[in-house]
C-alpha cells in the first residue's frame, strides 16, 4: 500500500510542477498526458512491449544456463578455473554498450543481438553467486561426505549443488534486475521493434510523451520480471539458510 | 530390531596429532575395545574432537583404520531433503543403487525405532531439534558399520531429551565399538562400558574407568554419581594444574 500513495504522490508533484512551470510537453509532458498517450497508442505499444520482454526473457533464461553451466564447471575443474576465470572478468571490464554495436553488426537487427546482450550483463552475476556459493559448503556436510566415501561427483551434485541453490537464487534476482538494461541497451544501438526503439523513434520525432509511455511500460516489465524471478526462487529454495543456527 | 554385528577392536598406536606447531597429542597408544563403547572425557580444548576427526581420518594427511559411521554434534541433517532421504544418505552419495534398495526398508525400521516412522516424508526443518538428533541416530545406524564414532552427540539438548537419546544410542549401538567424545561426565558414565579422561597439552588419556553394571546406566545409581564427583574433581584438578 505504501509504495502505491507514494507513487501517487509522485504523479501529483510532478503533474504540478509541470502544469506550474509551463515547460513544453517535448520536453517534460505531464503524467496525464503521458496516461492518454498510453490509452490511444495501446496496441502499438502492446506489440514493442511483448516483443521486448521476449528479449528481456530469453536473455535471462540464457544467461542462467550459461552463468549457472560455469559456475559447475568453475566448481568441479581447477584447470577450468585456472584458464577460464580470468576470461570471464575481463568479458565484465568491457563496458557492454562498447559491444553492443559489434553485436548488432554480428547477429544482426533482429531479436538475437539483444538476448545475447542480455544474457552477456546477466551471466556475470549468476556465475559469480553460484560459485561462490559451491565453495562455501558447510565443512560438517563434507566432513560426513568424507566418512561415507561419497563419490566427488555425487558430492558436487547432491550436497553442494542444492546448498548453493540460496545463492544461486540471489545471482537469478539480481541477473533479473539488469536483464532489462542488455535489451534496451541493443534496442537503442540498432533495432527494428521494442520499447527502446520506440522510445529513439518518438523522441526523434518530438513525440515524448509516447518515449514516456514507453518508459513507463519498460518499467512495469523489470517490475513483473524481478518478480518472477523471486517468487520462482522461493519456490525452487524454500529452505533456509543452512548456518542459520 | 537386532543386527549380528561382529565388531573388531579399534586400536591406535604411535599416533602423533599436531596442528602446525600446536601438538595436541604424541606417541599416542589406545586401545579401543571390540563391541564396547568407550567414552572419551576431558574439558574443551583438550583435542578429544581432534582425536575423533584422526580417527575419522578427517584430517589432513590422515586415512581411517577401517570403514565407519561418524556422528557430529550438529544433526547435519540436508534441508532439501526429507527424513528418509536423509537416513539414506550415505548410499545416496556412494551411488549404489542395489545397496539403496535393500537399505530403504532398513531405513524405515530404523527411523520407527527412533520414534520417527510418522515423519518420514517431512523435511528437517519441520522437526525439534531433539527428533533430528534422532534422524541423525538413524542415519548413523543405516551406515551399518561395525565402528562408530560420535562427537558430544547430544551436547545440545536439554537434559530430559539428551538422557532419552542416551537411553536410545545405548540400545541401537550394542555389541558395535563406539567412541564416544564428551564433555558431560554422567553422559560418558551412562554411556561407556569404559571411560577415559582426557589431561593436559598434548593430551595423555588415563587409565580405562569400567563401572559396574550394564549400559545405559541409571542417573541415580550412588555408584555413579559417587564416580561423577570424582571425574570432576579429576578433570579441575587438571585445569588448575596448566594454568601458571
Amino acid at each position: 500500500m505504501r509504495p502505491l500513495i507514494t507513487a501517487i504522490g509522485l504523479l501529483l508533484a510532478w503533474e504540478a510542477l509541470a502544469w506550474a512551470t509551463g515547460v513544453p510537453v517535448y520536453i517534460l509532458p505531464p503524467p496525464s498526458r503521458v496516461g492518454v498517450v498510453l490509452v490511444e497508442r495501446f496496441d502499438l505499444l502492446m506489440e514493442q512491449a511483448v516483443w521486448t520482454a521476449a528479449e528481456m526473457v530469453l536473455g535471462l533464461i540464457l544467461g542462467l544456463i550459461l552463468g549457472a553451466a560455469l559456475a559447475v564447471v568453475f566448481a568441479a575443474s581447477a584447470g577450468w578455473r585456472r584458464w577460464a576465470l580470468p576470461l570471464v572478468i575481463v568479458s565484465q571490464a568491457i563496458p557492454v554498450i562498447a559491444i553492443a554495436p559489434l553485436l548488432v553488426l554480428w547477429l544482426g537487427y533482429g531479436m538475437a543481438s539483444k538476448v545475447a546482450m542480455a544474457a552477456l550483463v546477466i551471466f556475470f552475476p549468476v556465475v559469480s553467486t553460484l560459485y561462490d556459493g559451491l565453495r562455501r559448503t558447510d565443512p560438517g556436510w563434507l566432513d560426513l561426505a568424507r566418512t561415507m566415501d561419497a563419490k566427488p561427483r555425487a558430492v558436487l551434485l547432491q550436497i553442494r549443488l542444492p546448498a548453493a541453490l540460496p545463492a544461486f537464487a540471489s545471482g537469478a534476482r539480481i541477473a533479473a534486475a539488469v536483464a532489462p538494461i542488455g535489451a534496451v541497451i541493443g534496442e537503442w544501438v540498432g533495432a527494428s521493434a521494442g520499447l527502446g526503439f520506440l522510445m529513439t523513434q518518438s523522441l526523434a520525432r518530438g513525440q515524448t510523451p509516447l518515449a514516456f509511455a514507453a518508459l513507463f511500460l519498460l518499467c512495469l516489465l523489470g517490475l513483473a520480471l524481478y518478480h518472477a524471478t523471486d517468487r520462482a526462487a522461493r519456490r525452487l529454495v524454500p529452505w533456509q539458510s543452512p548456518q542459520g543456527e | 530390531m537386532t543386527f549380528v554385528v561382529v565388531s573388531p577392536p579399534l586400536s591406535v598406536r604411535g599416533a602423533r596429532i599436531a596442528f602446525g606447531d600446536r601438538v595436541v597429542a604424541s606417541d599416542l597408544a589406545l586401545e579401543f575395545p571390540a563391541g564396547r563403547t568407550t567414552c572419551l572425557l576431558g574439558r574443551s580444548g583438550v583435542g578429544k574432537t581432534s582425536l575423533l576427526r584422526w580417527l575419522a581420518g578427517l584430517l589432513p594427511g590422515t586415512e581411517r583404520a577401517q570403514p565407519l559411521a561418524y556422528m557430529a554434534q550438529r544433526d547435519l541433517l540436508l534441508p532439501w531433503l526429507d527424513i528418509l532421504g536423509n537416513v539414506l544418505l550415505g548410499y545416496r552419495l556412494r551411488r549404489d543403487a542395489a545397496a539403496l534398495r535393500t537399505a530403504e526398508p532398513r531405513a524405515r525400521a530404523l527411523l520407527a525405532e527412533v520414534g520417527l516412522g510418522d515423519r518420514l516424508g517431512d523435511r528437517p526443518e519441520a522437526l525439534s531439534a531433539g527428533m533430528r538428533q534422532r534422524a541423525a541416530l538413524a542415519r548413523t545406524l543405516c551406515e551399518d558399520r561395525s565402528v562408530v564414532l560420535m562427537d558430544e552427540p547430544f551436547g545440545h539438548l536439554d537434559a530430559v531429551t539428551r538422557l532419552e537419546l542416551q537411553d536410545l544410542a545405548a540400545r541401537l549401538f550394542t555389541g558395535r565399538t563406539v567412541v564416544v567424545v564428551t564433555h558431560d561426565p554422567l553422559e560418558a558414565l551412562r554411556l561407556g562400558h569404559q571411560v577415559r579422561v582426557l589431561t593436559g597439552t598434548p593430551f595423555t588419556v588415563g587409565l580405562p574407568i569400567e563401572p559396574s553394571g550394564p549400559v545405559p546406566r541409571d542417573a541415580s545409581d550412588p555408584e555413579l554419581l559417587g564416580l561423577q564427583g570424582q571425574l570432576i574433581a579429576q578433570l579441575r584438578r587438571t585445569a588448575s594444574g596448566s594454568v601458571p
